[in-house]
């Protein structure tokens, strides 16, 4: 299943950061971050509740760059 | 700009009228340092406290980070040998001008981009008890009856029941063709209603109607990341954490073997210093937001000329283009059948087509369509007995004659002599009683444009043109000819225009595009089996805005040309992005460890350069005139 997010993110480095560190998350299969568009399209494992592994998403993104927001 | 934007700006404001204040006080030492770490503390706030979460959070290599370092480093060094308190404060307040700098452009060409890409219909008119009604598109389902005023955007593909217009497709194809529509006609979402009302029944949701297509496909285009980006993902990856190695060896190493091996003066201060000024330098973002901005820009002012490309990646390959194949049909010739010549022999030209269309009256054959198009006479003649042979043609009988109206084969059949023909298109030949009255050629039409765009490819790097086609050899020389193709390959059926593709593919360099160009119907394999896929003229066919990498909306080949010379200003602009930023780096690297370039120059290896790299990215955007 994909989905796509809307983002708030300030620099284009945060954003690349943000998606090494969405992929790493547990249920994520893939996920591209769009710094123009701003948005975070996320690929997830079959069976996983993607409102549940956002969050874990949105923390790990949280840690590297504290001001960062999705809208999911 | 944003509140964020704004409240940036006025800090930066506060934090200069406070330096020159209390640069300006007749305070010295001490309090002259208090002073001036109120507007240090005013513009560097956010970092520090960011810099802080860093450390909680174990990420030593945040931008914050470092510069929080670098400038509390330098205070500490400024204070304890009593040097240059403001030059901290300064690389916090040019750090801070470049950020907003940053997100200033970053907005400003996105939303501009975005304006450019601006065919997003909000809303729809249905007329209920005779009153018009706005709604939102996404919301009326298909088989709708929806109203289009004269000046409103068509929202949703359909069929027009009521009324007749005509429909500026602009905002589609990139230039204003007006087109005419009637009761009956298909009409497709994004174009500019223009003079009359209509009333059209919707064939498809929102969702699925081509105005839709175009605006998802154009956003998700950027997020097919091309070489360049993963190139700078990767460098950024490693630059960080290489500079602040290369910081701490610094400021530990030379020291230490001035100390140790030529017992002399260590100079811990100045070796600690110049590794700050590294840590200035430490930020790429001035390469991570160059790249995808550039790609971006340039996908979207090609999108605004009815060029439609699907992915950064593409956008970087079509600048490689060396080798073009077209397919003939529909790309290079109009693929509609004309009639470019009538000879008859003893008889007048009108009265061979008339002959030819009433023996001809029933058929459904698109040759027989073209000729029946092609006869002007007032009254059909009547024909009798007809009798049609597949593959062959058709007998009949018209005012007493028999009439025979066909290719080669049926008049070697019937045992008549033709003259010979050598030459492009399709021939019909007609005889009266047995007896050869004269031919009338059908080809397909090569548009005018199409000489003009294979001339245009040869100019920006394609050395290779090639054409395949299903036609005979005869129709295919021609037009190539006509055209100045390099190479033809005819009488291909489609599955060896894939082989042929496949064997053309082969046979290129390393590192060069090959790109197939095809009208999208019935070409679908090749398409994806070329490097680059391109389909024409395919506003409002679904199966060829699929199948392609690249979309051109209208069917003019010329187009082609334009988005090579698009993606090779992109691609010199990312590549002078990249040289220049890493280049300015990597000798203010080497100036800082010399001890030649100081904080100042630090930071405008950070900041300057970014500003340098968005500015010229911007540039992108603007293809007019190629």
């Amino acid at each position: 299943m994909k989905k796509t997010y809307k983002i708030e993110v300030d620099c284009a480095n945060c954003a690349s950061k943000m998606e090494t560190a969405a992929k790493k998350t547990e249920g994520v299969k893939d996920a591209v971050v769009n710094y123009m568009t701003l948005k975070m399209k996320v690929e997830f494992e079959e069976g996983a509740d993607p409102q549940e592994v956002m969050g874990r998403v949105l923390n790990a993104c949280r840690k590297i760059e504290p001001d960062c927001e999705i809208f999911y | 700009m944003t509140k964020k934007q704004k409240s940036k700006l006025y800090r930066i404001i506060i934090c200069i009228i406070l330096m020159i204040v209390f640069m300006l006080l007749p305070v010295e030492g001490i309090v002259k340092f208090a002073l001036l770490l109120i507007p240090y503390l005013i513009i560097g706030y956010d970092i520090l406290i960011k810099a802080g979460k860093g450390i909680i959070n174990r990420q030593p290599f945040d931008e914050c980070f470092l510069m929080a370092l670098a400038t509390v480093g330098a205070l500490i060094i400024a204070v304890t040998t009593g040097g240059d308190y403001l030059e901290a404060i300064a690389v916090m307040l040019f750090y801070q001008i470049g950020e907003l700098f940053e997100s200033y452009a970053v907005g400003k060409s996105r939303r501009s981009i975005s304006e450019l890409m601006d065919i997003r219909p909000d809303y729809a008119n249905i007329e209920t008890d005779g009153k018009l009604e706005r709604v939102d598109p996404d919301e009326v389902e298909p088989g709708t009856v929806i109203v289009v005023q004269p000046g409103e955007k068509v929202p949703i593909d359909g069929i027009v029941t009521e009324g007749r217009s005509t429909l500026d497709t602009a905002a589609l194809t990139g230039e204003s063709l007006p087109r005419d529509v009637s009761e009956g006609d298909e009409v497709i979402s994004g174009c500019i209603n223009q003079s009359g009302l209509l009333k059209i029944r919707t064939t498809k949701e929102f969702g699925e109607s081509t105005v839709s297509k175009i605006l998802d496909l154009v956003e998700n285009a950027s997020s097919r990341k091309s070489r360049s980006e993963d190139f700078i993902t990767r460098f950024a990856r490693i630059y960080t954490p290489a500079v602040v190695f290369g910081a701490l060896a610094l400021a530990v190493f030379p020291p230490l073997i001035n100390m140790l091996i030529l017992s002399g003066d260590p100079a811990w201060i100045s070796w600690i210093y110049r590794a700050l000024t590294f840590l200035v330098i430490s930020c790429p973002c001035a390469l991570v937001i160059s790249i995808p901005l550039s790609f971006f820009a340039g996908i979207g002012g090609a999108s605004r000329d009815g060029i439609l490309i699907k992915g950064s990646n593409y956008l970087e390959m079509l600048s490689k283009t060396k080798t073009v194949v077209f397919d003939k049909t529909g790309t290079l010739t109009k693929g509609v059948f004309e009639v470019v010549s009538v000879e008859p022999q003893g008889i007048e030209k009108d009265e061979l087509i008339s002959i030819a269309a009433a023996a001809e009256q029933y058929s459904s054959h698109p040759i027989a369509m073209t000729i029946k198009k092609a006869d002007k006479s007032n009254v059909r003649k009547k024909a009798e007995n007809i009798e049609e042979l597949a593959g062959h043609g058709i007998n009949a009988v018209i005012d007493g004659s028999r009439i025979s109206v066909g290719n080669a084969k049926l008049m070697n059949m019937k045992g008549i002599k033709v003259p010979e023909y050598e030459g492009g298109g399709t021939v019909v030949y007609a005889a009266e009683n047995d007896k050869y009255i004269g031919r009338i050629i059908i080809s397909d039409v090569i548009k005018p444009t199409s000489a003009e765009a294979v001339k245009r490819l040869k100019t920006c790097g394609v050395t290779k043109t090639v054409m395949l086609t299903g036609d005979h050899s005869g129709a295919a020389k021609e037009t190539a000819e006509k055209l100045k193709i390099d190479e033809v390959y005819y009488e291909l059926l489609p599955s060896d225009k894939v082989e042929k593709t496949e064997e053309l593919l082969a046979a290129k360099g390393r590192g060069e595009t090959l790109v197939f160009v095809g009208d999208g119907i019935n070409d679908a394999p090749v398409l994806s089996r070329a490097d680059i896929g391109i389909a024409m003229g395919a506003m409002g066919s679904d199966a060829a805005i699929e199948a392609a990498d690249i979309v051109l909306m209208d069917d003019d080949p010329v187009k082609l040309a334009k988005a090579i010379r698009i993606s090779r200003k992109c691609l010199r602009i990312v590549k002078e992005n990249i040289r220049v930023s890493i280049g300015i780096k990597l000798i203010c690297l080497l100036l800082g460890a010399l001890g030649i370039a100081n904080m100042w120059i630090a930071i405008f290896a950070d900041v300057g350069v970014m500003v340098l790299a968005v500015l010229n990215s911007i540039r992108c955007l603007f293809i007019k005139k190629l």
